[in-house]
């Protein structure tokens, strides 16, 4: 996880004002220069050819997040222009909320979307030791306890092993058992946001308003996590967040027959399926009669959810700016 | 502004809250579990049970009970009520003695602890000089004695545990006061005895462990006698009339000795072992008692022959020349006799037995000795209990139709009274008749009074007669031949062998105004059944589902299928099966709901699911759920770590039918196996936290058994177009799948002959996968669907067709709202990925205001797997309030849990208890009771012949547990349309509402 070694681009952004440098393909710092330092790690794992228009926006409001979108190459020679929400931009696993949190925690948002690959990451209980005015206190703590080689989380490098993981979406994990954090993080994990306190602490971000105060070593003193939390709208707010909701579902709607019926049909007659959103796909066949192979054949497309119902392109959180 | 408004809304909306919603653990019904002590107060007519877990409960007339918990973690081990008091005495296994008592507070007593005591030796002195073995209260009412380990006896002041030094009955007086003749001055070993003199309450027996029994004179402070028994003592009877002690020992056999007259030194009159000859085991209990003619009656546990029923539980009873040996089917802990009469002196009347897994009382005035149904303390877990369904409000004529039917059944039953009558019932009556239903893994489904504080049993059916199963002829072992000896009786119900696990009820469901019921099972049967009053011989149709449609690849590893009788089988008046479906594969049938209106069953499995017309007996749609790459779902219901239970209990099975044909008893296997199994769930719940660590990956449709049918449901609603609305079948799976079907009934005169259709309408992926746990339709209004005949019975408002319609699917995760017809996501609360838990139990409730009898809520009851309960609201599905319940750890007490249609629900606390408990402000069903201190003193020299004023305890005592609910029933004839769904008739009863008896 550490940053590049060799600069290889220059972004500027008119309306943010702010300067982005580029260095590797793989791996990419972003600088904010307008309302304080603020270092960002976009990892992406697209290939090396992708052109980046990266942004970097930042606001003390937290309404909107910052977000890194990447230009699919595949759909460039797209033959026109939208207006609107562009579908060629993906959000893309990154650290969020540098400005906003201790310099010994991380916010790390994995992002899959239509990638492949598995999350890949296995948690464990442990005891986490913190710092209160009577001496070290010993507590139970949840911790990262191994990697899956190939999965997101070891090949963004974003999550280590022995990483201690604070909150799941915003929600702090304290006095949740093991159990209960693994199905916070199933239930997030088309948009898994973990707070964590990276056991290597040598990489940490150094904020310029903070390079006087502390170094780069800082403590966590407070059991709990004292600094603001995520944004509302990329927490897993409970009630009705449907404007956000990233998760669409599935319907598949058929026309029964006109009744009345003379000939009853064999209960199991396959399903002519008209998707809803789905039928210019053009991957269905006739033969589909079953949700599993109309959905593992979605599941091999990339972007499906950009062909779904509603919302689909309406990426939790995520404004993208041109 | 703004805000200001906002927070008086919500300040409103909390009100509200409060006024609907308050949760409370009110009752405890069954029978508790590890009973480890037991007692009785003839003057209050109340008894009372200590358990391993510490608990203490006392029971008097029926709805009279109480309950304590001793902070210590500790078994209880002995409970003395203080005579003619309202206190109580309990000792636990860590030495520690609590005083408890029942206070009256608001016009209804508690049970309250008031005081702890352990025993301080000298300084220096060992553990046991201060281990308490043997109590005594004294009839004074104000004294304790107490006999240790040590051989020495401690004089204590009660209530206030105040230790009286100067009167302690120490080893050294008594060994002094015994002539050395005697067994040249052994050691006594510790006090297991002490008995008051019954006409000299000033003299005290003080039985020693090696034998020697010697009568003390509280005032002189000095042995005036002593019985020179030799064998190790286990326990000693002072006959009433005072002249004569019984001793029973070790070796099975008992003495009586003669203590009347001046001689220091008692001589025996009569030694006998009753099962004699080859050696026996201890007679750890004796009883005598005598009747106003005749000989006395004759009370003796234990003392069989060691080797050929030395595994058998037995109290034997002889009386003149009747002798039984009562065989119970565990281990007897402890046991009493109520006697007639005002002073409780008269004739005996009944036997009250306490062994590990029931209560049993016998009938000893009536020819034959019966046992007498006991109105609570019910074994529920007869056979293990397997699934439960609730059903409120049931009509009376339905009601009255299963009473009947079950009073058949219990025609062996002694027709006395319950002779348990302490207590004075306070509470109202309840404002409804409520069923619960459990399904056994004996193939049984019984019928429970949930109405009230006192679970009772209605009716039992059995469902094994349909098939064809190995049961061994030979297990009826029941009744002795003629001549046997020891005379054995087979008395109580506990009986926790299935013959045939695949009998097992997994689902029910029950329509209460048609009376049809349908049960389905662990090897894939459904069965439909209807209420006949008379008894009827049928032959059982089976319809074969073929819920694999034809997929390939897939090879059944589970169990068979049941064979079905082909020859006609007579079933008694009661629920008799007509119709039956069996699933192939025979896998566990998972979801189950009946519309008796459509007269329609539907059922799922991992498999898929059906939908069957019991009226044309035929199936009308068979779905395979199945993912193609699910080979694990073919495994049969039994995963490699079950079929090592399997195997045990086959091994156990088999150990019994040897057992069996040795004509032994089998009971002690009964411990055996439980012990196994406990030991064996531990493992498993060890093997299972052994991978300290978790995966974190998203839901896969290719996980395993995503294809599992989690809930069916039937609805009338607008499916297609927004014009008309048709029947409609939905189904959730596993995997997160929901599918809908639109019903074609063809009309009422042709019902019988054109077909039932069903065609697919819609299918709905939810992305996040979750488990479907519930689906419900949300009409115009916002409100659920009613009830199939719900309407046309007049006991709800008929749905609004207008507005409308939503679907509410419920996942593990989430809850979200879909428009209807065209399925569009509304609303949802998302539950998992706010605070981790995952729901476990759904339910709809009608949640009506303690305040106002006009305003009341629909909403959701929902367990989750964190064992927290809430309520969310309905239509905006928004969490309500949160109130934590059962332990997260206590999984099958999760997974145990029903609600009711009013806000109250039962989980299971151990495989015989059912916990109840509510969570509406206005419907609570809790025990009100009274138990008044006896009013006349005890005289100084006969107190056990005196009368007491427990008059107004017995104001209940002549009624019949029977007869007095179908009193119940009458007087709520009128009540019927109360607490409808949509709550507008108003409730004109009090706002805690509890039962009667």
């Amino acid at each position: 996880t550490r940053p590049a070694q060799h600069k290889s681009g220059l972004l500027y952004s008119p309306e943010c004002n702010r300067v982005s440098y580029k260095f590797s393909p793989v791996k990419s710092l972003f600088w904010s220069g307008e309302k304080g330092f603020h270092l960002l790690f976009l990892l992406s794992c697209v290939s090396e050819e992708v052109d980046y228009s990266s942004y970097g926006t930042h606001s003390l409001t937290r309404k909107k997040k910052a977000v890194v979108a990447l230009r699919n190459d595949v759909n460039r020679k797209r033959p026109h222009i939208r207006i609107g929400m562009p579908q060629d931009f993906r959000p893309v696993s990154s650290i969020i909320d540098v400005d906003i949190l201790p310099e010994s925690h991380r916010r790390v948002r994995l992002y899959r979307h239509g990638s492949d690959k598995p999350l890949g990451f296995y948690i464990r209980d442990g005891t986490s030791v913190r710092v209160t005015p009577h001496g070290l206190e010993k507590v139970p703590g949840i911790f990262i306890s191994r990697m899956v080689p190939g999965g997101l989380a070891e090949s963004t490098g974003l999550l280590a092993v022995n990483d201690e993981v604070l909150e799941v979406n915003g929600i702090e994990v304290t006095g949740k058992t093991l159990d209960q954090v693994t199905d916070m993080m199933i239930a997030n994990s088309h948009n898994l946001i973990v707070t964590v306190k990276p056991v290597n602490q040598r990489n940490n971000v150094v904020r310029a308003s903070r390079i006087s105060g502390s170094s780069g070593q800082s403590s966590d003193s407070s059991g709990s996590t004292g600094y603001p939390s995520l944004s509302t709208t990329a927490m897993a707010t409970g009630a009705d967040e449907l404007e956000s909701d990233e998760e669409s579902d599935i319907v598949i709607e058929s026309t029964p027959p006109p009744a009345p019926v003379e000939h009853p049909s064999p209960p199991t007659r396959p399903l002519s399926p008209s998707l809803n959103g789905l039928s210019h796909h053009g991957t269905l066949r006739e033969s589909n009669d079953s949700l599993h192979k109309i959905l593992s054949t979605m599941r091999t497309d990339p972007r499906h959810s950009l062909a779904l119902p509603r919302g689909g392109v309406e990426e939790d959180g995520t404004v993208i700016t041109l | 502004m703004k805000r200001f408004r906002r927070h008086g809304q919500e300040s409103q909306r909390e009100r509200i809250k409060q006024e609907l919603y308050g949760f409370n653990k009110t009752v405890e019904h069954g029978f508790p579990h590890q009973p480890s002590a037991l007692g009785f107060s003839p003057s209050l007519q109340l008894l009372a049970i200590g358990t391993r877990s510490g608990a203490i409960k006392l029971y008097g007339g029926p709805g009279v009970e109480f309950m304590g918990l001793h902070d210590e973690n500790a078994a209880v081990t002995q409970v003395h009520f203080l005579p003619h008091q309202v206190e109580l005495v309990t000792l636990l296994d860590d030495n520690s003695l609590h005083m408890w008592t029942l206070r009256a507070h608001h016009g209804v007593s508690e049970l309250l602890e008031i005081g702890r005591f352990t025993l301080t030796g000298p300084p220096g002195a060992p553990p046991s000089v201060t281990c308490v073995t043997a109590v005594l209260a004294h009839s004074s009412g104000d004294l304790l004695l107490l006999g240790t380990e040590g051989g020495h006896v401690f004089v204590v002041k009660v209530p206030g545990f105040r230790e009286l030094e100067e009167r302690n009955i120490s080893l050294e007086k008594v060994t002094n006061s015994v002539p050395e003749e005697y067994g040249g001055r052994r050691i006594l070993e510790h006090v297991e005895s002490l008995q008051e003199n019954p006409v000299n309450q000033r003299q005290v027996l003080i039985g020693y462990g090696r034998g020697l029994m010697v009568i003390w004179d509280l005032d002189s402070q000095s042995a005036i006698k002593h019985i020179p028994a030799t064998q190790q003592l286990e326990s000693v009877w002072w006959t009433e009339d005072g002249g004569h002690v019984l001793s029973s020992h070790s070796d099975g056999s008992y003495c009586r000795w003669k203590v009347a007259g001046d001689d220091p030194q008692s001589e025996q009159e009569k030694s006998e072992v009753p099962y004699g000859h080859f050696p026996c085991k201890a007679i750890s209990k004796i009883i005598q008692l005598p009747t106003e003619q005749g000989p006395p009656f004759l009370f003796l546990s234990g003392g069989m022959p060691r080797a050929s029923y030395g595994d058998r539980h037995c109290i034997s009873v002889i009386h003149s020349k009747t002798h039984v040996a009562l065989d119970f089917t565990s281990r007897i802990i402890d046991f009493f006799v109520i006697r007639d009469g005002p002073g409780h002196t008269g004739e005996p009347s009944a036997l009250v037995v306490l062994v590990e897994e029931e209560l049993v009382v016998i009938d000893l005035q009536t020819e034959g000795w019966p046992v007498i149904q006991t109105p609570y303390l019910v074994p529920l877990h007869c056979s293990a209990i397997t699934c439960s369904h609730h059903v409120s409000a049931i009509p009376l004529k339905l009601w009255e139709r299963v009473l009947s039917a079950g009073a058949l059944q219990n025609t062996h039953y002694s027709k006395k009274p319950w002779p348990m009558t302490g207590g004075q019932n306070l509470a109202p009556d309840p404002p409804q008749r409520d069923l619960l239903l459990t399904g056994h893994e004996d193939g049984t489904v019984r019928f429970w009074d949930a109405s009230g504080v006192c679970l009772y049993p209605m009716y039992k059916l059995s469902t094994a007669g349909v098939f064809l199963t190995d049961s061994d002829p030979n297990d009826n072992l029941n009744q002795g031949t003629e001549g046997e000896w020891p005379p054995f009786r087979k008395v109580g119900c506990f009986d926790p062998y299935s013959d045939d696990p695949r009998l097992g009820i997994q689902k029910i469901h029950l329509c209460k105004y048609s009376g049809y019921l349908t049960v389905a099972g662990t090897a894939g049967q459904i069965l439909v059944l209807e209420l006949n009053d008379e008894a009827a011989e049928q032959t059982v149709e089976a319809t074969v589902a073929d819920l694999l449609q034809g997929q390939e690849g897939f090879r059944w590893k589970g169990h068979t299928r049941l064979e079905v009788r082909e020859e006609p089988v007579t079933f008694p008046p009661g629920f008799q099966p007509f119709a039956l479906v069996q699933c192939q594969p025979p896998a566990v049938v998972t979801a189950l709901t009946l519309h008796s209106e459509w007269k329609l069953v539907t059922f799922g499995t991992s498999h898929g699911f059906g939908l069957y017309d019991y009226q044309q007996k035929n199936n009308v749609l068979v779905r395979c759920t199945l993912n193609p790459s699910d080979q694990l779902a073919m495994e049969g219901p039994l995963s490699r770590v079950k079929s090592i239970k399997k195997s045990l209990r086959q091994s156990f099975r088999r150990i019994r039918r040897s057992r069996v044909s040795l004509r032994k008893h089998h009971v002690n296997n009964a411990a055996k196996l439980q012990q196994a199994n406990a030991r064996l769930e531990a493992e498993l719940a060890e093997m299972e936290l052994a991978p300290v660590q978790r995966k974190i990956e998203p839901r896969s449709p290719d996980d395993s058994f995503t294809g599992l049918v989690r809930t069916l449901y039937f609805a009338d609603t607008f499916l297609s177009d927004s014009s008309h609305n048709t029947p409609s079948l939905w189904a959730g799976t596993n995997g997160g799948s929901v599918f809908a079907y639109q019903l074609r009934l063809p009309p009422v005169e042709c019902r019988g002959e054109d077909p039932v259709t069903a065609h697919p309408a819609k299918e709905i992926q939810l992305m996040h996968r979750a488990p479907v746990v519930g689906i419900l339709v949300l009409d115009g209004h916002g409100s659920p669907l009613p009830e199939p005949l719900e309407v046309a019975h007049d006991l709800a408002r008929s749905p609004d067709m207008q507005g409308s319609h939503s679907l509410l699917v419920i996942s593990e995760e989430q809850f979200k709202v879909f428009t209807l017809p065209k399925v569009s996501a509304k609303m949802k609360l998302k539950l998992t990925a706010i605070d981790g838990s995952r729901v476990r139990r759904v339910g709809v409730a009608w949640f009506g205001s303690n305040r106002t009898d006009d305003y009341g809520e629909s909403g959701l009851t929902v367990l989750t797997n964190q064992g927290d309960l809430h309520v969310v609201s309905l239509p905006g599905v928004k969490l309500q309030v949160q109130y934590p319940c059962i332990r997260r750890e206590d999984v099958s007490g999760i997974a145990s849990c029903v609600f009711t249609k009013h806000g109250q629900g039962f989980y299971l606390i151990s495989p015989s208890e059912f916990e109840r408990f509510s969570l509406s402000a206005r419907c609570v069903v809790e025990p009100r009771s009274l138990v008044e201190v006896p009013s006349q003193t005890p005289s100084a020299t006969l107190p056990r012949a005196l009368p007491d004023g427990a008059s107004v305890e017995r104001r209940n005592s002549t009624r019949d547990g029977v007869a007095v609910l179908q009193e119940i029933q009458k007087s709520l004839e009128v009540d019927q349309t109360t607490f409808l769904e949509n709550g507008t008739s108003a409730l004109a009863r009090g706002k805690v509402l509890s039962n009667g008896d």
